[in-house]
């Protein structure tokens, strides 16, 4: 292809999507100028920094790796996809940051090796999906919070630090339809171990316990129908009776609640059950008012995911192929319990955070399996939660900004990401296209040599 | 894909006024065409039909198959799924899951498999399109649309309130083409809306809806008015208030005569024809006879039934108070998850059973609706997919049209009061071959204006499906011989054997551009998305027909 000078005048694109958490901003304008991004106007802090990073490509021009060597992508590929043909048990995770398009291209994948298929290494989200399996889910999206919230209590989470403008576009000071005046038609709730950055700015703050979060919930669901406590809990949780009692009074009187909850509320004693004692309360106060729960969820298309693996097999991650249908249970075919069980005897990664910090027990496992490692980030491609190495890497493309798809929002909102720049990474979607097309060959040469082996009838 | 003959097939071409007379049918590029003139013409393949009823490829107006509430149902229940038999993977075909909500590719198959060729999703929030689009172009083989909520969407309903018909027009216009949509559906209009701001009282034609201050009634006929003026395929599609309450019959009666003559499509008519008293279920009763006898006089209106049938299903709705009502008597999970703007939606398991005095009579009433309407080309089968039962049970409705003995055995071992408190005893007509044509594919496509779906003219899209003549005829229609999709083989003997994609149906009725920096500062206001990020754009939409709007309505 001939190259063509590229011109050096600057351009703005307006509507970009930022997803450096699940807010996924999308009225980030965004300035090229040869080729880099100089400037990420409406972005937070941490949408500048990553939006503002090089996404450089590595020095020597290579853009995949079998056991640390250079190679074309086409070998890689080759490699990738004999590893995935010799498992008797792969496992392929992450997907959480990719593209819808990417992630329905890697089901596919797995499907068709019989792999087992994870989003990723924590267990808190799968834990938030047996919750809502077990008692279901009053939800909404996050401009139903804007337009109507009179009530919204953050409870183990953070989003002034973690989830940086949603106060300013959902949950604080937005101004909507019925909350004209932002802020003060609001009452905001903090319930943290800490106080917190947006404890700060709440009306109230609850410090609880650590590890008491169902305990308190119970209560609330008590308060609410009218129970009396038989006797204090305020032991336990660290929170004066009278203040639930306070909580459930004004919950059951707002015209709009909203309960956030952070994904650390599944990390402590009773897990799963946490969760479900705060879908339960929810669920309960809708008997007086109108009531939402939200879990907040983190960077890149986690929801994308979710929704992806759930409609090509009916579940949510965690569901195994091996049988050549989709099995589902959130724990036993979850990424970590199968290594941690050393069950799987091959691994892919798609897309995992490889700056994630993986626990030796983890790392250990991977080192000794081959792997495949599929991901956007140039600096952690070889050795990446620092202790193993891939044996083989491919780097693909920044999605964000130069793939283009589709990413869904925390509350399930699909929104569209419009390239900006282009890269001479492959798009992953691609990559794990070419994979499987290969993996196919494969089974094909696999499926005529046997039948050659039986001999002629 | 060349010239397919399908030779010496009993043909039902109702559209056509054929009744199972034997001929040739000719496909040439995936498309029926008239039998070659030149004699010496040889196909590229010929289907042999001798003794094989043929019928063109069915129609599913109305289900739910894909988007954000279908998905949210999925995971919400794994345990619906094991009960099943999975989809195994093939080197053909993907794997999936069945149950009441089966996975998308699964949903493909399984369609085919049953010989429908088409199907349109009911009720999207404009807002997830994007979403819908995508587990569209997972779903193999079925061509396919659906209909975008809007009977409480916020800036509709204010301009219906401020009188501005021709806002209310240019918006709809716009939203349709934004979306990529087929048409246009209203769910308990105003109705969702009191209920998201916290109004627990039921709504009727002239309750008027909380900071807006139109009524129900204004909701249903200015959008009415909107599809006829817009010229859309489908008529207004119309989930009436207080589904599922004893004695809604009332408030259906209205609805249709507050149209006034407009036209409009009745969905899911069974949930709505209850007499009785919310506070009283012993006078619980079936109100059928009566709205039948209002729509057989008003040619303006059609109907599909969402039959019920008994066993285990999901409920799910953009009537998110009927959510809330039946987790309230079920007792079991409950998932709601609400649209900014735009829509409600409510998700509950339900199991329909065959002692149960009152899922007996929803039964028996859904069944009244087939016997009482005299025209078959206004009634539609349905079973909501999967409210009243899965897509799966169509034939087994058949069945149960084609056979009043079969009806009378299955009333005999139902709740007793069910014969006193409906006509079905009474109802002696039995189905013909050619009506079970007209209602599952013919009429369907007719009343969706697809000129070129449910028939076999030369012109029509190549869908065929050949059936075994079979006196069980629940085992017929489940296993047709070949099913035939756009000249295709996809399904022989109850195998897969290719998976095309299908294609997109959807509507871009012109809009005044005037219109949209209104709308553009709507959505700056209250929304959370950009309105530039609003529009769903083609790369969204695979193969896709854009279906003409004003043209002639009716063939």
């Amino acid at each position: 292809m001939a190259s063509t000078p590229i011109p050096t005048l600057s351009v703005v694109y307006p509507n970009r999507v930022c997803n450096q958490c699940g807010c996924v901003c999308d009225d980030i304008a965004l300035t090229v100028e040869a080729g880099n991004i100089t400037k990420a106007d409406n972005a937070c802090d941490m949408g500048q920094a990553w939006f503002l990073a090089k996404h450089s490509d590595p020095v020597d021009g290579a853009l995949a790796w079998v056991k640390g060597q250079p190679v074309s992508l086409k070998a890689a590929i080759d490699t990738a996809a004999e590893i995935l043909v010799q498992a008797r048990y792969p496992l392929i995770f992450g997907l959480a940051d990719l593209p819808c398009e990417a992630q329905r291209q890697a089901v596919g994948l797995a499907d068709r090796v019989g792999a087992c298929l994870d989003t990723t290494l924590s267990d808190e989200h799968g834990a938030f999906d047996t919750a809502f399996q077990e008692v279901g889910e009053v939800t909404c999206s996050l401009g139903e919070v804007k337009n109507r919230a009179d009530l919204v209590i953050f409870w183990g989470t953070d989003p002034v630090t973690s989830h940086p403008r949603h106060g300013e576009r959902f949950s604080l000071d937005a101004k909507g339809l019925f909350t004209p005046r932002g802020r003060a038609d609001r009452f905001v709730v903090v319930v943290d171990v800490l106080e917190t950055a947006t404890a700060k700015q709440a009306d109230v703050f609850l410090k609880i316990q650590k590890g008491c979060d169902f305990e308190a919930l119970w209560a609330l669901r008590a308060m609410v129908r009218g129970i009396p406590l038989r006797e204090s809990i305020q032991k336990q949780t660290g929170i004066e009776d009278t203040a639930l009692a306070g909580l459930s009074e004004r919950m059951k009187s707002c015209r709009f609640g909203i309960l956030f909850f952070g994904p650390g509320l599944c990390a402590t004693r009773g897990r799963h059950k946490n969760a479900e004692a705060a879908l339960l309360l929810v669920k309960d106060l809708n008997d007086y008012t109108r009531f939402y729960a939200k879990p907040m969820s983190g960077p890149g298309n986690v929801s994308g995911a979710e929704n992806v693996v759930c409609w090509q097999t009916g579940y949510p991650p965690g569901v195994h192929f091996g049988q050549g249908f989709p099995r589902f249970n959130s724990g036993e075919f979850s990424a970590k319990e199968i290594l941690g069980r050393g069950e799987a005897d091959a691994a892919m990664m798609v897309a995992i955070d490889p700056k994630a910090p993986f626990s030796d027990a983890i790392k250990k496992r991977l080192a000794a399996l081959p792997t495949v490692l599929l991901t956007s980030d140039a600096e952690n491609l070889l050795t990446p939660g620092v202790g193993f190495r891939p044996t083989v890497s491919i780097l693909t493309a920044p999605y964000t900004i130069s793939g283009g798809g589709t990413v869904f929002r925390m509350d399930d909102t699909p929104l569209p990401l419009r390239p900006v720049r282009s890269s001479p990474r492959p798009n992953a979607k691609d990559v794990l296209a070419m994979i499987e097309k290969r993996i196919e060959e494969l089974q094909t040469q696999k499926r005529v040599a046997m039948q050659n082996e039986k001999g002629p009838r | 894909m060349g010239l397919l003959k399908i030779s010496q097939a009993i043909i039902h071409d109702p559209a056509q006024g054929i009744n199972g007379s034997v001929g040739d049918l000719w496909i040439k590029d995936g498309v029926m065409c008239p039998p070659p003139t030149d004699l010496t013409v040889v196909p590229d393949r010929v289907l042999d039909a001798r003794g094989l009823v043929a019928m063109a490829g069915g129609v599913d107006m109305h289900c739910h198959i894909a988007g954000p509430k279908v998905n949210l149902a999925r995971k919400l229940r794994p345990e619906d799924k094991r009960a099943a038999l999975p989809i195994r993977r093939t080197t053909l075909t993907r794997s999936g899951t069945v149950g009441s909500v089966p996975s998308t590719f699964a949903t493909g198959y399984l369609y085919a498999g049953m010989g429908y060729t088409t199907a349109i999703d009911a009720a999207i929030p404009p807002l997830s399109a994007r979403h819908a689009h995508q587990e569209f172009q997972d779903i193999p083989i079925l061509d396919k649309g659906f209909l975008i909520l809007l009977g409480n969407n916020h800036y509709a309903l204010r301009q219906i309130a401020q009188g501005e018909a021709g806002r209310l027009k240019d918006f709809a216009a716009w939203i349709l083409k934004a979306s990529g949509a087929f048409g246009i559906k209203l769910v308990n209009p105003g109705g969702i809306e009191n209920w998201k701001s916290g109004i627990r009282s039921m709504t009727d034609l002239d309750t008027t809806v909380a900071h807006f201050g139109c009524t129900a009634r204004q909701i249903i006929t200015s959008l009415a008015q909107t599809v006829m003026d817009l010229g859309l395929p489908h008529a207004a599609h119309i989930h009436c208030n207080n589904l599922g309450i004893p004695g809604n019959f009332a408030t259906t009666l209205a609805t249709m005569q507050a149209l006034e003559g407009r036209r409009a499509h009745f969905t899911h008519i069974q949930f709505h024809s209850y007499g009785g008293h919310p506070d009283d279920q012993s006078l619980f009763c079936s109100e059928t006879a009566r709205l039948a006898d209002y729509f057989n006089r008003n040619k303006n209106l059609t109907t599909d039934v969402g039959q019920v049938l008994f066993g285990e299903t999901t409920s799910m709705t953009g009537d998110g108070p009927v959510g809330y009502y039946l987790s309230k008597i079920t007792g079991r999970k409950w998932a709601n998850s609400d649209t900014e703007m735009e829509a409600g939606c409510g998700i509950v398991p339900i199991t329909y059973k065959e002692k149960s005095f009152v899922h007996a009579l929803q039964w028996a009433i859904g069944l009244e609706w087939y016997l009482l309407v005299d025209d078959p080309w206004r009634i539609a089968m349905s079973t909501d997919h999967p409210n009243g039962a899965s897509f799966l049970a169509y034939p087994e409705i058949i069945a149960q049209l084609m056979s009043k003995n079969y009806r009378d055995e299955i009333l005999a071992r139902v709740h007793p009061k069910v014969a006193e408190k409906s006509h079905l005893r009474e109802l002696n007509r039995e189905y013909t071959l050619n009506e079970i044509a007209i209602i599952t594919r013919a009429a369907p496509a007719r009343m969706l204006g697809l000129a070129h779906k449910g028939h076999l003219s030369p012109g029509a899209d190549g869908d065929v499906v050949l059936y075994q003549p079979d006196h069980d005829r629940r085992r017929m229609f489940e296993f047709p011989r070949y099913v035939v999709k756009s000249g295709v083989v996809v399904v022989d003997n109850a195998e897969i054997r290719q998976t095309p994609a299908g294609q997109l149906f959807h509507v871009a009725p012109g809009h005044d551009h005037a219109a949209l920096p209104d709308i553009r500062k709507w959505f700056d206001s209250f929304y959370t998305i950009g309105f530039d990020n609003y529009p769903v754009d083609e790369s969204y939409f695979g193969h896709h027909s854009q279906m003409g709007c004003g043209g002639s309505l009716e063939s």
